[in-house]
């Protein structure tokens, strides 16, 4: 079991490893020849129009939040779901009861106007 | 030292270090980012005691929803915490005190028990442990209130966060 933790570890460094080598080598060999209109800010190849730090649109926020409300419900239903053929059909509705309550949130959200971009 | 060993040392050393990092960097968009690193950290130590469930909710839930959740909060903030001032507060020693003393009495307790020198157990494959974890989860007799209760817990926060969020929109307008 643990050997299949050691490919994910061996896989997570080599991808570590190559885009650090991608860089650090762009970093030893170009050449270094800075002027003021090399080292400005720009965004997408264009010149930055006012601050950086704007203040985002709620809407982000909400949307996070909904989506992590729903990534938990879907990780507390997953091993119910690894179970579901051992499982008698009171603990099926125990999972429906789950879902449903969740799902009055999701109503919640939907008549708030939550889940649409303005 | 088993090579098991060397990874918890290494996993352990990034994770207090990057835990460290989380209140000590002065910029908060750095502090989320080393916060991802610790988070990963401790996804790595649940891997290394065999719970790869709970290494992928780890991921998942922590890396993936809390992290970007906490990204977007800052990108709410106007004004991001002054850089010029100072990160310490007055009479730092006292929950500094506190904490060690927690900390060895808790390493204490724990040195009390048993189990404490003994090597990890096998467990049996992964795909057993989660079911027999799904069946706990909806038995009368297991964990099916904490289950249920959890869900009307998402329920409340999900409600209350849009409320808050919805009620400044509406008052920014």
């Amino acid at each position: 079991m643990l050997n299949d933790w050691l490919y994910v570890g061996i896989f997570a460094l080599v991808s570590m490893f190559l885009p650090a080598a991608a860089i650090s080598i762009a970093a030893l060999l170009s050449p270094r020849k800075p002027n003021s209109v090399k080292n400005a800010t720009y965004e997408c190849g264009m010149e930055t129009v006012g601050p950086a730090w704007v203040q985002m649109k709620v809407q982000y926020y909400v949307f996070a939040l909904v989506f992590l409300v729903f990534d938990v419900e879907a990780v507390l239903l997953f091993p119910w779901a690894v179970a579901y053929k051992q499982l008698p059909l009171y603990a099926v509705v125990e999972a429906i009861l789950f879902i449903l309550i969740l799902l009055g949130g999701l109503l919640y959200a939907w008549r708030k106007g939550a889940l649409e971009w303005r | 030292m088993s090579g098991l060993q060397v990874v918890f040392l290494i996993v352990a050393v990034v994770t207090l270090f990057s835990g460290v990092m989380v209140v000590a960097s002065r910029k908060m968009m750095h502090s989320a980012l080393w916060l991802i690193m610790t988070l990963l950290g401790v996804a790595i130590l649940f891997a290394t005691l065999q719970a790869g469930f709970f290494a992928i909710v780890q991921v998942l839930v922590y890396i993936g929803a809390i992290s970007i959740l906490i990204i977007f909060t800052l990108m709410l903030t106007r004004r991001v915490m002054d850089e010029e001032t100072t990160q310490v507060i007055k009479g730092w020693w006292l929950p500094a005190l506190m904490a060690v003393i927690l900390f060895g009495l808790l390493a204490g307790l724990l040195a009390t028990w048993e189990d404490f020198q003994g090597m990890l157990n096998e467990l049996p494959a992964d795909v057993e442990n989660l079911a027999a974890f799904g069946t706990a989860l909806v038995n009368p007799a297991g964990y099916v209130i904490p289950f249920e209760v959890a869900s009307i817990l998402l329920l409340a926060a999900l409600v209350g966060a849009i409320y808050i969020a919805m009620e400044r929109k509406e008052k920014a307008e």
